[in-house]
């Protein structure tokens, strides 16, 4: 008997919990009632199709990822100079696709055209007068890289807006030359927050310190140029003097590791106890990196992110897999930022063409069709129900709509974003659903045809079933399983769906169901016949 | 109230004439599917955007119907603030991704708009879009499924017995390509709501044939003297009921969904018709007859005793290895019950 009202007890609260998370919110929104925002920022929030969002449209300034390329193959080709004794008067990059070697002499041609081919074969080598040599990036390198990027800045887009919770977003590539890129959110309350996410670089690169910090500019120029092969980058906000001016560093153009070594990025504190942000390299990236910092130890490594310096620590050994940046960050602009490194710097700068708010890409009417389908469906499922098992369908028809109440809590939860097909989805899993039901109540009439009396027959149909329901359960969440690990998107979020709905099933069908049965039975000491 | 009580039909019976119905739908299915191709929806085969001023107010729906003749299925949403009646439009790609096809589609919908009275409308500007949906999904998704598969495989193995767990996964690969073939045949486009009920299905199927082996199994522990084809029979039957049932009960609502939905719950609500029906179908006929083909067919424990059943032509190919089938001792016996 107490057993019974613990029972009774525990479904009243799980009813209680998940209707206040799941339907609660929709109903107050609905009827204009004020509620905390920790609340409303679980609501469900409805999909492009039934509300609507914004839209965002960003150019993919390809021209950076050739140019970091053209430095780096730059970069190769001085350092190969350089041990093999050449002098030249100066390298400099042309354009973002070309690079060019000035003031070669004669004698040392051949020594410089050998030295020359370790250069990818990428470049097209061109030579001129007076011991110039252009290198250009030949065209379908150059077209690839290209593509390369907008798609990389797309995958990179997209697992930032997975990152940040959004669901059922739309993203794509258009335009003449496919370098924008369309992204579509909907229900996204901190639509400036997700913009910057979105399009923060997120660009890491180590560079090793050659002269500085200095608190001007110039004083770090050779005749108002920078060395050749280096660079002058400004400190962040938290990088500078005592009187508060900003601080210039000459660094190394050519990056000893970039974010793409990144393997993780977290969160952590730095030896101060202040909010930064640990990575660890892959094991590429970590090769080049324990070469670089081996080669030079007690020399300063700036940090800089999007070409700001955030700190520049001294090498004290070699380094291989393990880095954090320190500089003056908050608590949630390290969240951000490990947000960021961790779905991958995008390989060049982004560019907000177009911001717009859309509407929903169906009409009132086609929404209402929806929904009243929807609805019918579900009816004719209890009324079905009701009819057939007569009393006993409105236990059926009880745990179907806790369960209904359970699955919409649970998906509040998980920060669903409902569509049309989602709803109508979501009828059918509870037709699927209540063939629990059907299966128990099935059973339990065939042990009534064999004279048990009607307790026994519940007992036994529940006890019996529950292995059947075991096992049909447990496959399709391994099935679950599988797509959830394998697949990606919007097939993830069908198996997370898939396995709530069955958990939440499970319960209702047997639980809650046959805690139904018990309240209906103690309430009478001797049943003889039963409405099924 | 009972709609099936005490029947005793003889669904193995069927079983040959089924598998070969099953086998003509599918190879139709994959000749339609290698010839004409899958339709596939925006989401996946990209298309073309486009950004429209239109001078008086319009609504999506009268968008929507005016392009209906031109595109099969667009999608179309209000751009910006309501007062500038600004629509953007996404229509799928009508051949290859050129130059051409562009300014093809963009005659297409100003064609399409000006029919419907829609304009005076200015084509702000169009563009070409990728597919939403990367091919990532598609290869990974595919393998997500071979992988499940081969769970679902694996789990039923070893709770029943291997013929089981092949007669399952056979069952529900027949399913998938059969849906696949109704989608062919009817021109639905894929899409990845599609998808999602493709997926659906895949689990009803294999829920479907768990609950018959289920009892297949508990009366096999009850029914040792008769043939396995009879035990089958029986417990296809006690089963009927409940698969009915619940078949009806998911029929009527995506009937409900297909009915009354409209056009965006199509495609979704008939795979769901389909994959239902097929579901049902195949746990019956399929399932079981490969069950019986994978185990051969007699008397579940001794061949000793005489079957209860005659044994159908070409049914008796491997007598012995069904005697050899181990029985379960982990439950306590019960009667066979009388249904």
């Amino acid at each position: 008997m107490t057993n019974l009202r613990w029972k009774l007890l525990s479904i009243l609260a799980v009813t209680v919990i998940f209707a206040g998370v799941g339907v609660y919110p929709i109903v107050a929104a609905r009827f204009g009632i004020t509620q905390p925002k920790w609340l409303t920022d679980k609501m469900i929030k409805l999909g492009l199709d039934l509300k609507g969002g914004v839209h965002l449209v960003l150019r993919v300034q390809t021209d950076d990822a050739l140019r970091i390329e053209s430095e780096a193959e730059m970069e190769r080709l001085r350092q190969q100079l350089q041990t093999a004794g050449i002098s030249v008067t100066g390298i400099s990059l042309v354009d973002p696709t070309s690079f060019k070697v000035d003031g070669i002499r004669a004698e040392q041609d051949a020594a410089f055209r050998n030295a020359a081919n370790e250069v990818s074969t990428n470049y097209e080598r061109d030579s001129g007068v007076n011991g110039t040599y252009t290198f250009a990036m030949r065209p379908n390198i150059q077209l690839s890289l290209r593509e390369e990027a907008v798609t990389q800045a797309r995958q990179t887009i997209e697992r930032r807006v997975n990152e940040l919770g959004v669901a059922e977003p739309s993203i794509a590539q258009q335009g003449q030359n496919n370098d924008q890129i369309l992204v579509q959110l909907p229900g996204v309350t901190d639509v400036n927050r997700a913009k910057e996410i979105i399009r923060s670089t997120g660009l890491l690169e180590l560079k090793i310190v050659e002269q500085g910090p200095s608190a001007s500019k110039e004083t770090l120029l050779v005749n108002g140029q920078p060395p050749d092969g280096m660079e002058v980058v400004p400190g962040a906000g938290g990088v500078s003097d005592t009187s508060g001016a900003t601080l210039y560093y000459l660094v190394r153009k050519a990056a000893a590791v970039t974010g793409r070594d990144l393997r993780s990025a977290r969160p952590s504190l730095d030896e101060n106890n202040r909010p930064a942000v640990s990575f660890t390299l892959n094991s590429e990236g970590a090769a080049r990196f324990g070469k670089v910092t081996g080669e030079n130890i007690g020399r300063d490594l700036a940090i800089i992110l999007d070409g700001r310096v955030q700190s520049a620590p001294r090498i004290d050994g070699r380094i291989t897999t393990d880095g954090r940046i320190s500089g003056s960050f908050t608590q949630e602009e390290v969240a951000n930022l490990s947000l960021i490194l961790r779905s991958g710097s995008l390989p060049a700068t982004l560019t907000y063409l177009e911001e717009q708010t859309i509407g929903p890409s169906l009409g009132a009417d086609s929404i209402r069709d929806g929904v009243l389908a929807s609805v019918v469906g579900l009816l004719l499922i209890i009324v079905f129900m009701l009819i057939y098992y007569r009393a006993s369908g409105v236990n059926a028809v009880v745990a179907l709509l806790l369960n209904l109440i359970i699955l919409l809590g649970l998906m509040a939860y998980a920060g669903a974003v409902m569509t049309l097909p989602g709803i109508a989805g979501f009828v059918l899993t509870m037709g699927i659903g209540v063939d629990s039901n059907v299966l128990i109540f099935e059973r339990i009439k065939e042990e009534l045809d064999a004279q048990r009396g009607v307790r026994a027959s519940i007992n036994a149909g529940f006890s019996r079933v529950f292995l059947t329901l075991l096992d049909t359960h447990i496959a399709a969440l391994i099935s679950a399983a599988f797509l959830f690990n394998f697949g990606t998107g919007p097939i993830r979020g069908f198996a997370l769906t898939l396995t709530i709905g069955l958990i939440s099933n499970l319960f209702t069908a047997t639980f809650v169901s046959k805690s139904l049965f018990e309240l209906v039975l103690s309430r009478h000491r001797q049943v003889a016949t039963i409405s099924i | 109230m009972h709609i099936f009580k005490n029947t005793d039909y003889n669904f193995l019976r069927w079983r040959w004439h089924a598998v070969a119905l099953s086998w003509i739908v599918i190879i139709a299915g994959l000749v339609v599917m290698f010839t004409k191709g899958i339709p596939r929806s925006i989401e996946f085969a990209g298309g073309t955007s486009a950004v429209i001023k239109f001078e008086r107010p319009v609504t999506i729906e009268q968008v929507r119907s005016a392009l209906d003749k031109s595109f099969k299925e667009s999608v179309i949403q209000s751009f910006g603030t309501a007062s500038q009646n600004q629509v953007l439009i996404r229509v799928p790609q009508s051949g290859a991704e050129s130059g051409d096809s562009l300014s093809q589609t963009k005659n297409a919908i100003t064609a399409g708009l000006q029919q419907a009275n829609l304009c005076p409308c200015e084509l702000v500007r169009t563009q070409i879009v990728s597919p939403t949906v990367g091919r990532e999904l598609t290869t990974k998704g595919t393998w997500a499924t071979v992988l499940s598969l081969a769970g679902i495989l694996l789990y039923i193995a070893f709770r029943y017995q291997m013929s089981f767990a092949v007669g399952a996964v056979v069952a529900t690969i027949h399913d998938l390509l059969v849906t696949l073939a109704f989608l062919a045949f009817f021109r639905y486009e894929l899409s990845l709501n599609v998808i999602a009920a493709i997926l659906t299905v895949t689990g009803y199927s294999t829920n479907d044939t768990i609950v018959i082996f289920d009892r297949v199994r508990e009366n096999l522990r009850g029914m040792r003297r008769d043939g396995l084809n009879h035990v089958i029979n029986v417990s296809i039957n006690q089963t009927l009921g409940r698969t009915v049932l619940t078949a009806g009960l998911t029929l009527l609502s995506a009937v409900a969904l297909f009915v009354f939905g409209g056009e965006v719950l199509r495609g979704f609500a008939f795979t769901m018709i389909v994959g239902v029906i097929t579901g049902t179908y195949s746990s019956v006929f399929v399932a079981a007859a490969i069950v019986t083909f994978w185990r051969g067919q007699g008397p579940t424990k001794a061949a000793a005793h005489a079957p209860a059943t005659a044994l159908p032509p070409g049914a008796a190919q491997q007598p012995t290895r069904a005697a050899q089938q181990p029985t379960r001792k982990s439950k306590p016996q019960r009667k066979a019950k009388a249904s």
